[in-house]
């Protein structure tokens, strides 16, 4: 194979190298070919142009370069040895880091060198009468099925993969190449031992193209098991965690329901049954664990009031029930609303929670948001309690009216007591 | 529902419940609190703990009330229902449905009621209270949770696309009202009171909206139920 013609032109400024790892490993980085050379290069501690000028050199001596490279090619993984830092003069010339479209001109200009370096080869080297016409043929037989294998190699697959589908296109063009390659060179046989035309020749070619197809194929076929059986294995495995973890969780909301029933010890075994029941709660039903951040300011809505509710509870042990129909980014208005509803839940967890659990209400509707919170206690009487009357006064009333709401406190037919906030957003 | 909220001494009432729940110990639990039949007149007449019991059960004892869980092993409560469609819709002594969950996740609970559920309420309900849903489902009428009310009405007021059947997929202004105000942690009775409207009349507010949501065509409900993921 004329794979080796391809190092020595295109990169005629040497390289510094880095100091070797010490396994060698074919480079991902910056490698025209295979990255035999710059692997080598890098192992060795020579510049990779160095290297390349060998393989060229081998492979003049009768291909053993070529050979040789295909078998380091073959044998030795991928790594990320031969990596070297500073840049090259010419753009084509790799240096260290990887860059996308380094790798494409490089390419380009390898093509270009290994048409440069073949037709002069077969030029120059005659190997008496009849070899010539093989050599054509061979030469296509041979490029075609180097193009098709190397889509075999991993890591340029798994690189295409991430690169999208333009680079699928390629690779399909890549394989199509090849095929026409070896066809061409087939067929190329066929008519210098043409006119003979046996039928123990074309028995032959028969064979030689099934062969020639089956090696083709070959590198796609695994390729497809593979990855078939992997991304079997992947989903049955995502379902099975999926249902062992719908189980579990299910189970210990069980257990956290059962033993807030059942507490007669009250107070803080219930706090921290709902506690726990409220924070898995939020693991299990919100998507991907969202801002359970206590430290960052909830930003819409719903997680304030939700925030807030469960903050109180926390710290009064009377269970808040939440509802919130609708969401909305908060403005400044509404963080005073927010700030009033919380007042008005502390109160009624404080002087309605024996009462059951206190009910909180936010509701968006267009422009107007209501949040209305209840409790079921005795219902406490505003001019009777003159202390918490100025408290309600100043930091749910007050509040609200300086921002540009209401708010209405009135007592519920059948006991209790509720707080209602009304608030307009911010203009949108 | 009738006005004796507090019936739940009245040995005059008996209701046939089957409990279905894949945990032992709720079903235990739910037996404690509400199967003392000469107390509550709820008579537990038979448990199961997946979806092929549950229809053999059902199909045995015919209960009036089945109180559902949400997550079961074979299908879930969906399930259930679907296999148990006949037995609902039953002229004579229908089966009765009242999902009973821990779940609040909005599609679990679209899911069941849309699967033909007469209500949804959570597990941390009451014992009394549950008894009162239980005979409410009996006679027919709806059982929202407060939770379930604001799903329903979020799930309604989010019209992106216009409804393909006008009458069935809007809420009136009075159903939402009534929706609004057990969101709010209402009773029946409270709510009655409020609207200066009767608890029947309330009742059938609420039966309507079970019903459109049961039978709306809008298809995003459901979309929406898998998309929210409300808490």
């Amino acid at each position: 194979m004329p794979a080796a013609t391809t190092r020595a032109p295109s990169s005629p400024s040497p390289d510094l190298e880095e100091p070797p790892p010490r396994k060698l490993y074919r480079s991902a980085d910056g490698r025209m070919l295979g990255g035999v050379a710059r692997g080598l290069g890098g192992h060795l501690g020579l510049p990779v142009a160095w290297v390349r000028f060998l393989f060229l050199g081998l492979f003049l001596a009768d291909g053993l370069g070529a050979l040789l490279y295909a078998v380091f090619w073959i044998v030795v993984p991928l790594g990320v040895g031969g990596v070297e830092a500073p840049k090259s003069v010419f753009e084509t010339a790799p240096d260290g880091r990887r860059r996308l479209r380094k790798p494409d001109k490089g390419q380009v200009f390898a093509l270009v060198a290994l048409l440069v370096g073949a037709v002069s080869f077969v030029g120059n080297v005659d190997m008496g009468n009849g070899a010539d016409r093989y050599i054509w043929p061979t030469l296509l037989i041979g490029a075609g099925s180097v193009l098709v294998w190397r889509q075999a190699d991993n890591a340029r697959r798994a690189r295409w993969m991430e690169v999208g589908r333009r680079r699928r296109v390629l690779r399909l063009a890549r394989g199509l190449a090849g095929v026409a390659l070896v066809g061409l060179g087939l067929a190329v046989f066929m008519v210098v031992r043409g006119s003979a035309a046996q039928l123990g020749n074309v028995l032959t070619a028969a064979i030689a193209v099934l062969t020639g197809i089956a090696l083709l194929a070959g590198p796609y076929l695994v390729r497809m098991t593979q990855d078939l059986s992997e991304e079997r294995l992947m989903r049955i495995r995502a379902q099975e965690r999926a249902e062992v973890a719908a189980h579990v969780h299910d189970s210990v909301l069980h257990t956290l329901t059962l033993i807030q029933r059942n507490a007669d010890d009250g107070g803080e075994v219930r706090r921290l049954a709902r506690a726990q029941e409220r924070e898995l709660r939020n693991w299990l039903y919100n998507p991907e664990g969202t801002g359970k951040d206590e430290a960052d300011e909830p930003e819409n809505l719903a997680e304030a009031v939700k925030r807030a509710a469960a903050e109180v509870e926390d710290k009064h042990g009377v269970p808040l029930e939440v509802v919130v129909v609708g969401d909305c980014p908060l403005d400044e208005k509404l963080a005073a609303q927010m700030q009033a509803a919380r007042e008005a839940m502390v109160n009624a967890a404080k002087y309605g929670g024996e009462g059951g659990a206190v009910q909180v209400f936010a509701e968006v509707e267009g422009n107007t948001v209501f949040v209305s919170v209840r409790d079921r206690g005795p219902g406490f009487d505003l001019d009777a309690v003159p202390g918490d009357r100025m408290g309600v006064r100043e930091s749910i009333i007050g509040r609200m009216q300086r921002n540009g709401g209401t708010a209405r406190l009135r007592s519920v037919p059948g006991g209790g007591t509720e707080v209602e906030l009304e608030m307009e957003r911010a203009g949108q | 529902m009738t006005e004796n909220t507090e019936a739940t001494g009245g040995p005059e009432r008996r209701v046939r419940v089957v409990l279905v729940d894949d945990h032992r110990m709720f079903r235990t639990g739910v037996q404690a609190e509400i199967g003392r039949t000469e107390e509550t007149g709820v008579e537990v007449v038979g448990e199961a703990a997946d979806v092929d019991q549950a229809v053999t059960v059902i199909t045995a004892t015919r209960p009036e009330v089945v109180l559902l869980d949400v997550h079961l092993p074979g299908g879930g409560g969906v399930e259930v229902l679907r296999r148990c469609a006949p037995m609902m819709g039953a002229v004579e002594d229908p089966v009765r449905f009242l999902a009973l969950s821990v779940s609040d996740a909005a599609e679990d609970v679209i899911g069941v009621i849309r699967g033909g559920a007469r209500g949804y309420v959570t597990k941390t309900i009451t014992g009394a209270d549950l008894v009162d849903s239980v005979f409410r489902v009996q006679e027919g009428d709806a059982v929202f949770s407060p939770r379930l009310a604001g799903f329903v009405l979020d799930a309604f007021a989010s019209t992106d696309a216009p409804p393909i059947d006008e009458d069935m997929d809007r809420l009136t202004q009075r159903e939402r009202e009534v929706l609004r105000l057990i969101a709010r942690g209402y009773a029946y009775k409270e709510i009655a009171k409020q609207l200066f409207i009767s608890v029947k009349t309330v009742e059938s507010h609420v039966s309507a909206v079970l019903r459109k949501l049961q039978l709306s065509n809008r298809h995003e409900l459901t979309r929406w139920a898998t998309a929210r993921r409300l808490v």
